[in-house]
């Protein structure tokens, strides 16, 4: 088994990702792709968005009312809150079978998700990072860590991460471990071919015969050069990061119910939704527009930083 | 070639093991105790005591690890906790199902992957190759569970034209059992439509540089056989590659679209044992799809023989 999948299953792990110096050049070219441009105006709108979640018209998204139950888009309708008050409130995106306002729990569930793909691309990039380079320098454990990378490789990632969440009980924290541990292998192996390229570079003999010590070399001359490559997969598995999640509360093994996210707004829509489509359709619009626009800054960022990656997709 | 064989089916058997030892520790050294499950709420501390015992849950790890590797090498799985059952019987009941999805989703891919990626290439930097190659983006960012609502929404419900869900074994007669299992297919068909649609449009896009492409074409063969004769049975090996590679997200999407389109297949079957937290059944799922999984991509490696005549081992 010597391949690898990514978000997007693209690369191969043994070609070696050249080592690319982050000059001012490249992120000019950066600035300048229409990848880059739309994925990354999308996720500074979701990003707004999020952030100002409890300001968009939006009530408390756990609030419930059995009075306004399964109202369809843009019907008015009132909702009681905490304090026993009733508040008019039209629901935009409807409400569930609870009598939930589906536009604010979509609203709020863009921060649950945006941290989930952020949180689960800086575990596995973290891990990755320290395993890849001790693969990749030290040469004694090379063997033992690649071989046990490649039999968690062989088992299918969201087999993995439902096991692991199930076992686990549902939280932020175990569900952004249990994603981010079956990505750790393929972060490892991409540390470790650029590690084994970049040690053989003069600078680092340079770096050797003056006495520096491994660790100085490992993470002030070998990690900085991995930076470009790096990203690339980063934002890869963010996007898969959130897609997951999704995959998760939606199977009903993921985040508890009671928190407001795009998986859990519709795996309590789907008992209805032959008559009540809406439960689905809008947080899956969202879900899929936040996936799209973080693959395209992917691909973008692959495209300028990345060219022999780029010509090979 | 026999030499070959044998090695490439010996450096199989420690990613299998592997893979044996990682399951059998990422379920068993988690929280979440098996006998007070399955014995309910009103049971008694004897009682859970007693069902602890009689499935030697109460012995060490490496003696539970042993007896359960011995009776894995004998072909028995164990028995589920949950369905009271052999977890191999268990298995092959949902065997057909999956299988059937399995294989039509592949057919429909490459059969519609496989031309549209030549085409790209062909016309490559036209209007087609740019749509096809923003479809693919997107083909990989929508969810598959949101994929198939949209399309139970519009062909199910709206036209009325297939199921909305469930499934008849083939031995209900071949029109009932294809008319199942067309929607499901199609939906699990998409991403993996998008990842062969790129990969065969890089690869012949690569080949149709070659010269013997040029030679081809100043002998006045007609451009069809140019591009399926010389171009595409050159591209033949990486798409193979990436169709085994798929196969890691196709078992990741049977999970989700069994349990959408309700199929009472293995991946159904997987949600509902890691719902009912039912080790045994857990552990062989994930085995038998990780085994699946790497051998499959065996298959590939050992196929490329029939598909690249340069290829000799």
């Amino acid at each position: 088994m010597s391949t690898t999948d990514n978000a997007i299953g693209l690369e191969g792990p043994e070609m070696e990702a050249p080592a690319v110096a982050v000059k001012p050049s490249v992120w000019a070219t950066v600035r300048r792709n229409w990848s880059v441009r739309i994925g990354g105006c999308v996720l500074l709108l979701l990003l707004v968005q999020a952030a100002l979640a409890p300001w968009l018209g939006t009530v408390d998204p756990t609030l419930f009312d059995a009075a306004s139950r399964d109202l369809v888009p843009g019907q008015a309708g009132e909702i009681m809150t905490l304090e026993g008050s009733y508040i008019n409130h039209t629901f935009w995106m409807g409400s569930d079978s609870f009598g939930r306002d589906i536009y604010s729990r979509v609203m709020y569930g863009t921060r649950v998700s945006l941290v989930v793909g952020v949180s689960t691309a800086i575990v596995a990039l973290a891990f990755g990072i320290v395993f890849g380079l001790m693969a990749g320098y030290l040469r004694w454990l090379d063997g033992v860590l690649m071989r046990f990378m490649d039999g968690l490789m062989a088992i299918p990632a969201i087999l993995i991460a439902i096991a692991l969440v199930a076992m686990w009980r549902g939280s932020l924290l175990t569900v952004v471990v249990a994603i981010a541990i079956p990505e750790i292998p393929r972060v490892t192996r991409l540390v470790r071919s650029l590690v084994l390229t970049i040690r053989e570079e003069p600078y680092v003999e340079a770096a050797i015969s003056l006495g520096t010590p491994t660790w100085k070399i490992m993470f002030g001359h070998i990690l900085p050069n991995t930076m470009a490559p790096l990203l690339v997969q980063g934002t890869f598995i963010c996007a898969s990061g959130i897609l997951v999640e999704a995959i998760l509360s939606f199977l009903g093994v993921g985040l508890p119910p009671d928190i407001p996210t795009w998986g859990t707004v519709m795996a309590e829509g789907r008992s209805q939704f032959n008559i009540y489509p809406h439960n689905i359709f809008f947080p899956g619009m969202f879900l899929a527009l936040t996936v799209l626009a973080v693959n395209m800054l992917g691909d973008g960022l692959r495209d300028t930083l990345d060219p022999r990656m780029a010509k090979r997709i | 070639m026999y030499a070959f064989l044998a090695r490439r089916l010996l450096s199989t058997i420690p990613v299998l093991l592997i893979v044996a030892v990682l399951v059998f520790l990422m379920l068993r050294l988690s929280p979440g105790d098996p006998a007070a499950i399955l014995a309910g709420d009103a049971a008694s501390t004897q009682q859970i005591d007693q069902i602890r015992e009689n499935l030697g849950l109460n012995r060490s790890i490496p003696v539970q690890f042993g007896i359960w590797f011995g009776h894995l090498m004998s072909g028995d799985l164990g028995q589920s906790f949950y369905y009271k059952t052999d977890v191999t019987t268990l298995i092959g009941q949902r065997l057909e199902a999956t299988l059937s999805l399995a294989t039509l989703t592949i057919v429909i891919a490459v059969l519609v992957a496989v031309p549209l990626g030549v085409l790209a290439a062909w016309r490559f930097g036209s209007l087609f190759d740019r749509v096809l190659m923003g479809f693919s983006v997107l083909g990989f960012s929508i969810p598959v569970f949101v994929l198939a609502y949209i399309l139970i929404w519009i062909v199910s419900v709206k036209l009325g034209w297939l199921p909305v869900q469930g499934y008849k074994p083939l031995a209900d007669g071949f029109w009932p059992y294809l008319k199942h299992l067309i929607l499901p297919s199609i939906t699990l068909s998409v991403i993996y439509i998008a990842l062969i649609a790129r990969v065969t449009r890089a690869t012949v896009l690569d080949t149709l540089g070659e010269d013997y492409i040029r030679t081809a074409r100043a002998k006045g063969l007609p451009e069809y056989k140019v591009l399926v004769r010389h171009a595409l049975s050159n591209a033949a090996v990486p798409i193979l590659t990436i169709i085994g590679i798929g196969i890691a997200l196709l078992i990741g999407g049977v999970v989700v679209t069994e349990s959408v389109y309700a199929i009472p297949g293995l991946g159904r079957l997987t949600v509902d044992a890691v719902l009912a937290r039912d080790f045994p059944t857990i552990q062989g799922l994930i085995l038998l799809f990780s085994f699946a999984y790497v051998l499959v991509n065996l298959l590939v490696d050992l196929s490329y023989v029939i598909f690249d005549p340069r290829i000799r081992y």
